[in-house]
């Protein structure tokens, strides 16, 4: 174990996929279970060759269903834990994902997205897995997923969402599409004391007083791991605050409720975007993923023409900025929302801009993304 | 947006439904009376199993097994499926995991890996770790990550009311084979020496003390260890298959079952009436996932002097 390797300080030129693997190690991920899968498999590749340097352990699961099982394994271990896939293998993960939700289990899933459904495109590019990171698992659950566009980002974003796993308990997506995942760039990795990292809330009350599940003011409830003496009972069923199995009504309202509250109500502390020129613009690009840079610089070309025109790009796409969309739709006319799939974040803008707002959607289906002048086109429709 | 209804849901509850927690356990005061009480999680008795299922009498063998075992309770840790042996984890008073139907052995693969020190343990029935999760077992198994397997094998899916399994005998009926089985069963034993257990044993819930020392090795066994309990479930099984009660069930143990330690494991299949053939199968040494891993990296990576 060589604590130099744990993050490698200076200015790399690396893929995406690579880069959310040393964003992972950086945040102290330790335990890695995958299975391969293109396009994520350099994220897989990655780990394997780093996490031996660090004290770490890789395996290479028979399926993404165990893939994902063991990182919360792991992470009830108390090692902070990660799994990477794309849309086939994420499919699989949706029963332990829901799993992960209910046992409130820190964990980061990295989905590198391609075309779907089933095995649609294994190597070109999709963002067709947005709703799936949100609904994809049955029942309701609280969900975060961000949708970075740059290899810089996926360290970022990577890093963060083990952060806001370990904070908020519950499985973090870190979505990024094939482009981001496979696109070279430069990342820079800062200086280890210059990394937030934050680590789960433990419990500060002896054995006896210990209630595992409840929580806290900010809904989130302290953990104990296995072999720390709590002798916590971890269950995929409704449980009580004892962690007790309770099959009713009352005790579903409860638990169900708070799973889901403790990301709406701190929705504020999650959700992060960035916004250009949307002073006095009267239609917004939204845009995520690879796809946003197309956008940004259709914003920049619209802009010559003087059409009066800004960007959001949600970074966080759960929780979505709800609250800034409706806002801007106060004033915008349009929405246009270029995304690589028939229509996913579209009807969530739709859903959030008041009714005198229009959105347009620019599907691509999958396999590329949308030129600058095709969003330019597209903005030209609603002016 | 969507606003909240202010209709308040829990007093309307109190009024409407009948407030039937999954079991209201017995008071606590009498907790501590038994001396096995220690090992039972307070406030979780009575369990949900049965009369004369078998589950009752594998669970006191294991606690009976971690007694003689003697590691810290704390150090121990249990993971369970789904089903009625999946209710196991819940009982004992350890770190305890009850996961997704079939994947126990991954989750408890995550949980030694990220921690070798625990003593992990799967308690899990035939369904469970046999269809919907046989992928799982044979690939922990073929890896030799250091848990121990214990299966409750009741020869069809007990919790969901009894329909056919991967165990179920040939012609047996069960809700879902109502014109008797057709698919010939899986012999676990065999399946888990071929898949690389490196112990591997089979006792009924007749033969408490014997299987009470199979867990003992299990525990104190480096490697994938798997115990195959055959156990009664007069409800849903013995019921349909005319198997009587099950008193009757363990009368038939007695005298059916073959004591017959290192059989060919090919040699030891079940069937609806047959010899029930029993002991401990394998019991080899090979070095578990985590050893080869830590040789394998240290060899990578020597430690500077």
């Amino acid at each position: 174990m060589n604590p130099k390797r744990e993050v490698l300080t200076g200015v790399h030129f690396m893929n995406g996929d690579e880069a959310a693997a040393e964003g992972a190690i950086a945040a102290g991920c330790r335990f890695f279970a995958g299975y391969p899968i293109t396009p994520a498999t350099e994220t897989a590749e990655r780990v394997a060759r780093r996490l031996p340097e660090v004290g770490g352990i890789y395996i290479q699961m028979e399926d993404e269903l165990a893939s994902m099982c063991a990182i919360l394994g792991a992470s009830w271990a108390g090692v902070k834990s990660m799994t990477s896939t794309s849309g086939p293998g994420f499919s699989l993960m949706m029963e332990n994902y829901g799993l992960g939700v209910m046992t409130e289990t820190p964990c980061v899933i990295v989905n590198i997205m391609r075309g779907g459904p089933s095995t649609g495109l294994p190597t070109l590019v999709s963002q067709g897995d947005v709703m799936q990171s949100r609904w994809g698992t049955h029942g309701d659950i609280g969900a975060i997923s961000y949708v970075p566009s740059s290899p810089q980002e996926m360290f970022d974003y990577t890093l963060k969402a083990f952060n806001m796993s370990e904070k908020y308990r519950l499985p973090v997506c870190v979505l990024g599409d094939e482009i981001v995942g496979h696109m070279n760039e430069k990342v820079v990795i800062p200086k280890k004391e210059d990394l937030v990292i934050i680590n789960r809330k433990k419990p500060k009350v002896a054995p006896s007083e210990y209630l595992p599940f409840a929580p806290d003011d900010d809904l989130v409830p302290p953990m104990a791991c296995a072999g720390e003496g709590y002798r916590v009972h971890v269950t995929g069923l409704t449980h009580d605050e004892r962690g007790h199995p309770i099959i009713n009504a009352e005790a579903q309202e409860k638990l169900v409720a708070r799973l889901v509250d403790k990301i709406r109500k701190n929705a504020p502390d999650i959700i992060e975007y960035e916004e250009i020129h949307t002073k006095g613009a009267e239609l917004v690009v939204v845009a995520y993923g690879s796809v946003s840079r197309c956008a940004k610089e259709a914003v920049r070309m619209a802009r010559e023409e003087k059409i009066k025109v800004g960007m959001v790009r949600p970074i966080t796409v759960w929780p979505f900025p709800e609250d800034r969309m409706r806002k801007l739709s106060e004033k915008v006319k349009a929405f246009i929302v270029p995304e690589v799939n028939y229509g996913q974040v579209a009807y969530e803008v739709e859903r959030c801009v008041s009714s005198n707002s229009e959105t347009h959607l620019l599907p691509k289906m999958g396999g590329d993304i949308h030129t600058p002048e095709e969003i330019l086109e597209g903005i030209k429709e609603m002016v | 947006m969507i606003t909240k209804s202010k209709w308040d849901v829990r007093r309307s509850r109190d009024k409407f439904s009948p407030p039937y927690l999954e079991h209201d356990s017995w008071k606590l005061g009498d907790y501590g009376a038994h001396p096995m009480d220690k090992y039972i999680r307070p406030g979780r008795i009575p369990h949900i199993w049965c009369s004369a299922c078998g589950l009752g009498i594998a669970l006191t063998c294991f606690i009976k097994a971690m007694e003689e075992f003697g590691a810290p309770l704390d150090n121990h840790c249990i993971v369970s499926g789904i089903g009625c042996t999946g209710r196991v984890a819940g009982y004992l008073n350890v770190d305890s995991y009850h996961t997704t139907h079939g994947r126990p052995i991954p989750f408890a693969t995550g949980l030694k890996l990220g921690n070798p020190k625990l003593t992990v343990t799967v308690f899990s029935g035939d369904g469970d770790l046999f269809a919907i999760g046989g992928n799982h077992f044979i690939h922990a198994a073929r890896r030799n990550v250091d848990i121990n397997v214990i299966c409750v094998n009741n020869f069809n899916y007990g919790m969901t009311g009894g329909q056919v399994g991967p165990t179920t005998h040939m012609k047996a009926k069960t809700t879902t084979s109502p014109y008797g089985n057709f698919e010939y069963p899986f012999n676990l034993p065999h399946v888990a020496i071929a898949s690389g257990a490196v112990y591997v044993a089979r006792w009924t819930t007749l033969h408490a003390r014997r299987l009470k020392d199979a867990m003992v090795e299990a525990l104190e066994k480096k490697g994938f260890t798997f115990i195959e309990v055959i156990s009664p479930c007069p409800t849903a099984y013995g019921r349909r298959n005319k198997l009587g009660t099950g008193l009757q069930e363990m009368r038939y143990y007695k005298e059916h079952s073959v004591i017959k330690h290192n059989a060919d494991p090919a040699e030891a299949e079940l069937g609806l009436g047959g010899e029930i053939i029993v002991g401990k199968f394998k019991d080899e040494e090979r070095p578990t996932f985590l050893e080869m891993h830590e040789e394998g990296i240290s060899k990578a990576f020597p430690k500077k002097t």
